[in-house]
């Protein structure tokens, strides 16, 4: 197992596992909202096509959750 | 170094070509965007020994550039080879519905990927709804992982056609009578002939709306479920932006092929999804004939396997088609485009204006503008606006960042 921050919470996921699964399944379902209509986003199709999933992770912005795997000490933010 | 051949997607279909050309004594570049290779199927599973080939894993492909006699292949870096396969796969394909855009609403494919990739279970309480064979072992998945399904809804109903190709595939047939024994014995209803047709909840998914279909989707008899997560898919896209981008040929949503899996364009092979949805199996024998390109004529079996598997997809195409009566769910509020948030009745004023093909409805109203580049609202405006969905072409295959324009600028200079 390894962890990773998302804001102020400490996520634990396994090893190989993507930051939006990892989120996912510690309840977190939605990390951003939309410019327009403010709605809530997080993992749609799982598999890098729809873009739904968008966060910052160690400060780069706009990286898929659902393709980034997590890595010890990540800094995640929305 | 030249690659004699460079592999774009490491699925069932681009894994095969990679191994059988390296033991034929070709030099083979792998690349995947993905951490594994394995692409949709196999993911998960362990990372076969590929002796010979070069894998380059975490490859996004953006574009590739022909010139001369080779391709040079941009991801984070160029790789070069004189001939290219594409294998990279479909996506799901998707519909809109009020809701549909809520967290909890998955895709199908996205909710196995989930349980078999990275051992997560998507929700506690799933429905899973959509069209064709695929959403059988979606549910069956979550079963295993211990979700408990509440209901299976099939669009369609049960077709004479699928019948007859199934007695010829008994292979297929044994797989599917699993499935059902499997959803039978812990009494999960499989009803043909329904469909969610709206999604509930404030933040996430708290219920969705179940009707009933007419045999052209118009739906009536509502009535809703409680479920904190629903799987839903009507099949799949194929992803074949680098082979639209190279211009091949194209044929109803896919790429078109000959018997060694060439397409239109000179050095080009496309393998798997990208030349029509036929699942694993078909992906793996296109990925071993599309060796032969290279290496002489295709032996019979193989090209009498592709046949068969062919001619069984087909009939899962006419048996599970997505009919327009999808239309009827919408409201004016639906988003149709996730991205750019296009509602319904924005698309409406597009055509209001005179807007009547998908391009000028893009240029108007922005859908399938934004990051997806129409990945997911393709089909729907498509048929919103009384087209056929095709192919689009994207300048990029992915996203690209700045940085990767300057490091391409700077090799251009040397
Ligand atoms: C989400 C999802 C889940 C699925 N689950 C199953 C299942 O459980 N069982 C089943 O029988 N079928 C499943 N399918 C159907 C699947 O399409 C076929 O079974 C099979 O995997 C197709 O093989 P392929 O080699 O054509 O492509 P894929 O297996 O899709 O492989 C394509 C590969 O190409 C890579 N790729 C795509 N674009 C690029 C690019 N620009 N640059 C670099 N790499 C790229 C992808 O990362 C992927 O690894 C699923 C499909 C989807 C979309
Ligand atoms: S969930 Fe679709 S890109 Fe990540």
């Amino acid at each position: 197992m390894i962890e990773f921050r998302f804001q102020d919470r400490v996520i634990t996921a396994e090893e190989g596992q993507s930051i939006g699964a990892a989120l996912h399944a510690a309840g977190i379902r939605s990390w951003r909202t939309t410019r327009f209509g403010d709605r809530p986003r997080g993992l749609f199709c799982a598999i890098g096509a729809c873009f739904d999933c968008l966060l910052t992770v160690n400060g780069r912005p706009d990286q898929r959750a659902c393709q980034t795997v997590a890595r010890p000490g990540d800094e995640v933010t929305a | 170094m030249i690659y004699d051949l460079a592999v774009v997607g490491a699925g069932p279909a681009g894994l095969t070509a990679a191994r059988v050309a390296a033991r034929r004594g070709l030099s083979v570049a792998l690349l995947d965007a993905y951490a594994k290779t394995g692409g949709q199927f196999l993911r998960g599973a362990a990372q076969p020994r590929l002796t010979g080939v070069d894998v380059r894993l975490g490859r996004r492909v953006w574009a590739v550039e022909k010139s001369q006699e080779r391709f040079e292949i941009h991801a984070s870096e160029t790789t070069t080879a004189t001939t290219l396969l594409v294998a990279t796969g479909a996506h799901d394909r998707v519909i809109p519905f009020p809701g549909w855009d809520l967290p909890g609403v998955l895709t199908a494919g996205g909710a196995q990927a989930l349980v078999k990739g990275e051992r997560v279970k998507p929700g506690e309480e799933v429905v899973v709804a959509g069209t064709g064979p695929f959403l059988l072992p979606v549910a069956v998945t979550l079963l295993d992982a211990g979700v408990r399904v509440k209901e299976v809804l099939e669009a369609n109903r049960p077709s004479p056609r699928m019948a007859a190709a199934l007695a010829r595939v008994p292979s297929k047939a044994a797989e599917a009578l699993g499935y059902a024994r499997r959803l039978a014995e812990a009494r999960v209803p499989y009803r043909t002939g329904h469909a969610v047709v709206a999604a509930h909840g404030e933040d996430s998914v708290e219920g969705v709306t179940v009707a009933k279909l007419t045999r052209d989707w118009k739906p009536y008899a509502w009535r809703t479920v409680d479920c904190d997560t629903l799987a839903v898919g009507y099949g799949f896209t194929p992803q074949a932006d680098l082979l639209v981008q190279l211009g091949c040929r194209t044929e109803g949503d896919h790429v078109t092929v000959d018997d060694h899996q060439r397409t239109s364009v000179d050095g080009v092979l496309a393998a798997g999804e990208v030349t029509g949805v036929a699942g694993a199996a078909a992906a793996v024998v296109e990925g071993a004939l599309a060796v032969h390109a290279l290496i002489g004529a295709p032996p019979p079996r193989l090209l009498a396997e592709r046949a068969r598997l062919r001619r069984f997809a087909r009939a899962l195409e006419l048996s599970y088609p997505v009919r327009d009566g999808w239309q009827h769910w919408l409201t004016p509020g639906t988003l149709v485009c996730r991205c750019e948030e296009v509602t319904v009745s924005a698309l409406e004023e597009a055509r209001d204006l005179g807007a009547d093909d998908p391009r000028t409805v893009k240029l108007l109203a922005r859908p399938g503008m934004g990051w997806c580049q129409g990945r997911m609202c393709g089909h729907a405006v498509a048929r919103l606006t009384g087209h056929d969905p095709a192919p689009q072409k994207r300048p990029f295959a992915q996203p690209i960042t700045l940085a990767d324009l300057t490091l391409h600028d700077r090799e251009d200079s040397t």
